[in-house]
């Protein structure tokens, strides 16, 4: 099996810092990436993108472009299009390129692979027209593809007013933004304000997004406690109820764009068997690291928001952070010689991620938007309701394994994905007790779907 | 402390069979099983309601099997009008795929005689390539043929447990779900079976907690010798109709999903997959059926059968320790109906089923039993 | 559902033709297979084998496994993952798939 010095899953702004840090030390690194481009969700398409004109996506976009150039390093072997299937506690590496299967040996593997948006189960997500911010601006930056017709985005969160500002900067009309936000936690994140201060350049932007919605007249519906999407086979009509008043509103639209906060992917560490823990801040799984960012398995670490939501900036730092960390780890420099540099770029993380703790209570989804009621599916493959699941509590399941078993919740293609933190949580719910003691679905490769014939030939091609 | 008749340790398939058919016959019985994480064969395993080829070396294990079988029927009736949950059993005879000539005269040796010592009662037919391929449209070229018995079958191993609990629950069984029991231990007339910050008190235990087995049998004067053995299984995404009986190592599920697995790995405790296992199983599926190179494989997993030194079950009444029982077998699926319908009333007072009088644990090593 | 900007500083890009369930379907070099449908007004590109229900592209980012389409009689395909290639044949998916 062809050995790498260092494997890095993904191209985000992590997987490249991590790669542009760990060569300045002599180590060659390979670069995978599902996507056809690099930079990740954030840096999507930033060298083909049609919207050329900067003002529309932002600064923080074009960020991304040092960082992209960066790539271009003969020490970097990058490869687009390529899917980690599977990874092994020996550091086995599973790839798949071009319907091509193959495996390699890595002596250090760096994940960061990123976040996925937090599950939305409302009546009628499953509907089509209903999908996500985040999807709508991956159209938006990689097709230059926006709502044909005035669109109703929901939910909470940075991503949702920086996608209408985006769309109102292209000139896309904005039906409604419905603030799903509860109506107390702006107070609640109050005392976390002057910690937030310390990265106000972040806070500031923030700030800027609302005025800019307030100025375009956005019809901007704060407290919205009930939203459901209906339609017969796509969505039709948008309802939904604010604060205590039982009166249903409705909009007409054919989209609807839905968002509450992003959490990491731990598909691949749970895959590993990682230890993880239930960040109740977060709400979220988060696999546990060292001050390296080193996971409790052997040569295995995990950098920016696949390890926890810290935002694409200290992203780039925490990718750094574990360059140098595998620097060490390969034996190419010493702790104490670069001891100044780590010293600063902790500093600057702390600083980048000081506004993460007023973030998340800001923006933390209400109970009732994480713990559907009864009817509302929660598994989309298997069509698994939050009733189903219920049931299954009172039936003695204590965890998601075994409901998983019982009624197929997380057996689709998606892999739980879409429903692990959903059933996690109802499951604490039900049987009273933490979502850390209710756990997660155990997790088997493949990662990803790999055909019978790719599968059948993987352990033969040791070659890439 | 309330008395219970019957606590059973474990609630895996085993587990849950005895306990339903215990709760059924009218006894107050609690189960006592692990939280969401354990060690599982239940819901690791293959499901085939599978007798060819079993007992080779020991004919009423063939005969066991044939008896499960044959209630098999009923168990899934009584479940579904009890509980709505449908085992998707079916038997519609199940197919062993052997590869060459030499394969298929040893698979006809070996079934020629188990339908011998078991006085005729197991039957079976060696099907040559173009016959299998009537019951198999895309059979592979590479296939000889099979031996094909009515006997075999399959059902969905989840739903059967789900059944099993439900069954359970609906019949006043009270489930104990959450820890591992460390101790056992008798107190004048009755049991006390202890776990962590909790003790349930029964006249008579069942000890059906698996690999678990090996721990707390001795505690009670008996013996488990259990070793784990490593199955890794692979399953497609949802197909529509292809394979309409099972095989030893692929089956269509009722869902449309196909099954495909059967490693047998000594790795002590390690439920991981190895990549050039699933490799394999992959190799041999595809050549069984070709047409499925490229169907995706959605997940995989390993777990661990509970294997005994000869790989036949063990079930015995402690003398040491009046009351107190141990039983456990690798094929927890298909002999489900048996343990539910013949082994809980035997466990309940009613005379040993004849075939399963050789399943004791003296046969393995008379040495290591534990002296009453 | 969704246009595309007309953006008068984008670079020019190559367009591709694609089929959907045999309709010609115009998209540019550079869509994924589920932007090109989700453009071409494509709302649900299958139905689930479990309930029968419409479903189309939900995530776009790989995740969600909603834009399964038929490419060139490879069923179960990830739409948001795939680029368009001209010439290809994409088709809707019902239910459970058949033997590609
Ligand atoms: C890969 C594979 C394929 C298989 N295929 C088939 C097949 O096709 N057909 C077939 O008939 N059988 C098959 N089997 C076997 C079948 O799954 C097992 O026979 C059956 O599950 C065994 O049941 P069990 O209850 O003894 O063990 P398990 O299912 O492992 O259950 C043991 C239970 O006991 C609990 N437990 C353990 N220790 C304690 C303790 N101290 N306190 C409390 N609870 C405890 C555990 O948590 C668990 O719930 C297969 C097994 C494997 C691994
Ligand atoms: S749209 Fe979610 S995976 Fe393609």
């Amino acid at each position: 099996m062809t050995t790498h010095d260092l494997v890095i899953l993904g191209s985000g702004p992590a997987g490249m810092a991590a790669a542009a840090t760990a060569v300045a030390y002599g180590i060659t690194a390979l670069v995978v990436d599902e996507q056809p481009a690099p930079g990740g969700q954030i840096y999507r398409s930033i060298e083909s993108t049609p919207l050329k004109e900067r003002r529309i996506l932002g600064d923080d976009y074009w960020h991304g472009k040092a960082l992209v150039d960066g790539l271009d390093d003969p020490r970097i072997d990058y490869r687009p299009g390529t899917t980690l299937w599977q990874l092994t506690r020996r550091l086995e590496v599973g790839l798949l390129q071009g319907g091509h299967a193959s495996m390699v040996q890595a002596r250090h593997v760096i994940l960061a692979h990123g976040a996925m948006e937090r599950p939305f189960p409302i009546p009628g997500w499953t509907l089509p027209g209903v999908m996500t911010a985040g999807s709508g601006q991956i159209l938006l930056k990689s097709a230059g593809l926006a709502p044909s017709a005035p669109v109703v985005l929901a939910g909470c969160g940075p991503l949702l007013l920086l996608l209408a500002v985006q769309y109102l900067r292209a000139g896309i009309p904005i039906a409604a933004l419905l603030d799903t936000t509860p109506a107390g936690q702006y107070w609640d994140a109050l005392p976390l304000l002057p910690g937030a201060l310390r990265n106000s350049r972040t806070l500031l932007k923030g700030l800027g997004l609302l005025a800019e919605l307030r100025r375009a007249g956005v019809r901007h519906v704060r407290h919205v406690t009930a939203l459901e999407a209906e339609g017969e086979d796509r969505l039709e009509r948008v309802r939904w109820q604010c604060g205590n008043d039982p009166e249903w509103h409705c909009l007409t639209t054919p989209l609807l764009l839905l968002h509450q906060g992003v959490v990491p992917n731990t598909q691949v560490t749970r895959a590993l068997d990682c230890a993880h823990d239930w960040d109740e801040r977060q709400l979220a799984w988060q696999p546990r690291r060292d001050p390296w960012l080193a996971t409790d398995v052997e040569g295995v670490a995990v950098a920016g928001d696949a390890g926890g939501i810290v935002g694409a900036k200290a992203s780039a730092m925490q990718g750094q952070l574990a360059g140098l960390g595998a620097a060490i780890a390969l034996g190419r420099v010493s702790e104490d010689k670069i001891h100044g540099e780590v010293k600063r770029l902790r500093r600057d993380l702390a600083r980048e991620t000081a506004i993460r703790p007023f973030l998340d209570v800001l923006y933390r989804p209400a109970v009732h938007w994480r713990l559907p009621e009864d009817e509302t599916l929660v598994c989309r493959c298997e069509e698994v309701t939050a009733g189903e699941v219920r049931r299954m509590a009172e039936q003695g399941c204590r965890g998601p394994n075994q409901t998983k078993s019982f009624t197929r919740c997380g057996m689709g293609p998606c892999q739980g994905r879409m429903c692990g933190l959903t059933v996690s949580e109802l499951l604490a719910d039900a049987n009273g007790q933490s979502v850390a003691e209710t756990g997660y679905y155990r997790l088997r490769p493949p990662f990803k779907p790999i055909t019978l014939g790719q599968l059948a030939t993987a352990a033969e091609d040791t070659s890439g | 402390m309330k008395t219970y008749d019957f606590a059973v340790v474990g609630g895996g398939l085993v587990g849950s069979a005895i306990a339903y058919g215990l709760a059924k016959a009218g006894h107050r019985v609690a189960v006592l099983d692990e939280g969401d994480v354990a060690y599982r064969a239940s819901r690791g395993n293959f499901g085939l309601v599978w007798v060819q080829g079993k007992g080779l070396e020991m004919p009423s294990y063939s005969q066991w099997s044939m008896s499960s079988a044959s209630l098999w029927p009923s168990l899934s009736e009584e479940l579904w009008d009890l509980t709505d949950v449908a085992t998707q059993h079916q038997a519609p005879g199940g197919v062993h795929l052997c590869y060459s000539q030499r394969e298929m005269d040893l698979r006809q040796a070996d079934l020629t005689s188990l339908a011998k010592a078991t006085g005729g009662q197991f039957d079976f037919a060696m099907l040559d390539h173009q016959q299998l391929r009537e019951m198999i449209p895309e059979i592979g070229e590479s296939v000889a043929g099979a031996s094909w018995s009515r006997w075999d079958g399959h059902a969905n191993p989840l739903y059967l447990l789900r059944g099993l609990h439900a069954g359970f629950l609906r019949c006043g069984g009270t489930f104990l779900p959450g820890s591992k029991v460390h101790r056992v231990h008798q107190r004048g007339d009755s049991f006390v079976i202890e776990r962590e910050g909790e003790r349930v008190q029964a006249e008579r235990v069942v000890l059906a907690a698996g690999l678990g087995n090996r721990l707390l049998a001795p505690q009670v004067g008996l013996h488990a010798p259990l070793v784990p053995n490593r199955g890794e299984i692979l399953v497609t995404e949802r197909m529509r109709p292809l394979l309409n009986l099972p095989t030893t190592y692929l089956r269509q599920t009722g869902e449309g999903s196909i099954l495909m697995g059967d490693s047998h790995e000594d790795v002590g405790f390690d439920e991981g997959t190895e990549t050039p296992v699933l490799s394999h199983i992959a190799q041999r599926a595809v050549r069984a059926l070709p047409a499925l190179a490229n169907t995706r494989i959605v997940r995989t997993w390993g777990a661990l059968r509970v294997m005994t030194p000869d790989g036949y079950p063990l079930y015995q009444a402690s003398l040491s320790h009046p009351g107190a029982f141990v039983a456990c077998c690798h094929s927890g699926v298909t002999l489900a109906a048996a343990h539910a319908k013949r082994l809980a009333p035997w466990i309940a007072g009613d005379s040993l089923p004849s075939e399963i009088a050789p399943f004791t644990a003296e046969r393995f090593d008379v040495q290591t039993v534990i002296p009453a | 559902m969704f246009k595309r900007l007309s953006l008068p500083d984008a670079p020019a890009q190559k367009t591709v033709i694609v089929y959907f369930d045999g309709r010609q379907v115009t998209a540019q070099d550079g869509d994924t297979i589920a932007a090109a449908l989700l453009s071409a007004g494509v709302e649900a590109c299958r139905t689930t084998p479990v309930s029968g229900s419409p479903r189309g592209p939900y995530c776009m980012m790989g995740v969600c496994f909603e834009c399964l389409v038929e490419v060139d009689d490879i069923p179960n395909v990830q739409g948001c993952q795939v680029l368009v290639k001209d010439g290809m044949q994409i088709r809707s998916q019902h239910g459970a798939r058949r033997l590609g």
